[in-house]
């Protein structure tokens, strides 16, 4: 690495954080990242601002890694500001890829979320109903806050997007593949999910038999056997129809896979595949029984099918989706 | 959008053995039913991903007509089983998605059934007509205040450098 150090900026947007700390999370690796490149930009680290960023030319930084969704006027101008920035955009993580939690909100709009936050909530005090609004007048002046969105966006809904990092958060040996293949030049071809293109199954060292379910269970009703296939014992493990990367992590704990890493490749909605595979293997042919099995055994259907998805997937809000799970 | 009357896009997936065949006979014996459904055949009511009936609601449509063998007389044994479980997932779905349950229906209609499958349009046409729009691509739209907020930005940032030499 003896040519000149590149440009690396870190962004967040509508995430938890979880992200920035993942990257942390190479160890000492992150000394060869900060002998290859510059660090200009990374707000939860380091001091910056975005003046500075501003006043740079257009594609001077090599290397945005950007995390979160897009909920707010000033992530979307973020968005904007750190594509025309940077030379290589990665949507890095669940929700800069395809919304993760943050996106589950998008079951409500803008007004429902506010009544929740500033009404609802037991532990809010507010009797003058103070909403944020974008303009506020004080005799100083005209104070801003960004404008809050009724729809959170992913990042490549906003701006265009050179590569994927998926996983919330993305693991460490994945996040050092793909320093490691952008440092020596050997990317895929732009517009790729940087990993792998198989499902946990593929990484699950559980044993695998014929699929027959008559029955669906919450997590806290068994107690699994440690051997058999989670989604064979009942268990709605999103596993079948998940990227593989993480190693399988949940599964070999007894818990079944909840979808953080995304849809394969050429899948366009995770949670429709989720519920075309469960179908195929409920294990009855009367109708009064299905309904039942998949009523009784999967309460929350979004959240279990679009826990990570739903501001990417095909599925926009009904008119009725009043109070999340819009059976009223 | 009140004083238009209102036409519903509804778009049927009908199996080649036996609704497909149905839609056919109708045509033939001229039994009309309303013009509103485009139907795609497909092989089997069993080849009918969650996918393609969501990607029809996210391009516009205001409403799916599933349509297959009656169970027990499936071409390929038993796949339009497996069309009813995925609708029932589907249906489970949509609803916690505040989707109404009209919108998507799932029909049972063999090859000599003509009638059978133009009433099933027709009501599922009077449903969604009753129903209004779905507009689900319109769902996601923009805050308005957005560019407007985005383009004062950067104002405020370089305002608030000003302070520096």
């Amino acid at each position: 690495m003896s040519k000149a150090k590149g440009k690396l900026a870190v962004y967040w947007a509508a995430s938890c954080g979880g992200c920035d700390i993942a990257l942390l999370a190479i160890d000492d690796k992150i000394l060869k990242v900060s002998e290859a490149f510059d660090v200009v930009f990374w707000p939860c680290a380091a001091d910056g601002k975005v003046h500075d960023i501003e006043k740079m030319a257009d594609g001077e930084i090599d290397v945005c890694l950007f995390n979160g969704g897009i909920r707010t006027s000033e992530q979307e101008y973020m968005a904007q500001l750190l594509r025309k920035k940077s030379k290589v955009l990665v949507a890095f993580g669940s929700c800069a890829h395809e919304g993760c939690i943050p996106g589950l909100a998008n079951l409500n709009n803008r007004q429902e979320c506010f009544d929740t936050a500033y009404r609802d909530t037991p532990s809010t005090e507010n009797p003058q109903n103070v909403r944020p609004r974008h303009e506020t007048q004080v005799p100083e002046g005209t104070l801003y806050l960004p404008v809050f969105y009724d729809t959170l966006k992913t990042l490549d809904q906003t701006v265009p997007v050179d590569y994927y990092l998926p996983g919330c958060p993305p693991e460490a040996d994945r996040i050092w593949d793909a320093i490691v293949a952008i440092l020596e030049g050997k990317l895929p071809p732009p517009g790729s999910v940087i990993g792998s293109d198989t499902t946990v199954c593929d990484e699950c060292p559980r044993k695998r038999t014929e699929k027959k379910i008559k029955k669906f269970h919450r997590t806290w009703e068994i107690i699994p056997d440690p051997d058999t296939c989670l989604l064979e014992q009942g268990l709605l493990c999103m596993g079948i129809a998940t990227r593989a990367g993480c190693g399988a992590l949940c599964p070999q704990v007894n818990s079944p896979c909840i979808g953080c890493y995304g849809p394969n490749n050429d899948v366009k909605d995770h949670g429709a595949r989720m519920m075309s595979a469960l179908a195929s293997v409920i294990d009855s042919q009367d109708p009064g029984e299905i309904q039942q099995i998949i009523e009784e055994g999967i309460p929350d259907p979004v959240g279990s099918f679009y826990r990570f998805g739903l501001a990417h997937s095909l599925l926009r809000r009904g008119k009725l989706a009043a109070d999340g799970n819009g059976h009223k | 959008m009140s004083d238009e009357t209102f036409e519903p896009k509804i778009v049927g997936f009908m199996c080649n053995w036996c609704s497909y065949r149905a839609a056919d006979l109708a045509g033939s014996a001229r039994i009309k039913y309303p013009p509103n459904v485009r139907i795609i055949r497909v092989m089997c009511s069993g080849r009918i991903d969650p996918t393609f009936v969501l990607k029809a609601l996210s391009l516009g449509a205001d409403g799916v007509m599933v349509a297959g063998c009656h169970p027990g007389e499936c071409h390929y044994i038993d796949q339009n089983y497996k069309a009813m479980r995925r609708f029932g997932m589907l249906k489970h779905m949509l609803a916690a998605m505040g989707v109404e349950a009209e919108r998507v229906q799932l029909v049972w209609a063999s090859a000599a059934e003509g009638q059978q499958l133009a009433d099933a349009v027709e009501k599922l046409v009077a449903d969604v007509r009753a129903l209004g729009p779905l507009n689900w691509p319109g769902n996601w739209n923009e805050h308005k205040d957005r560019l407007e907020a985005i383009e004062s930005m950067v104002k405020e940032h370089a305002e608030a450098m000003e302070v520096l030499p």
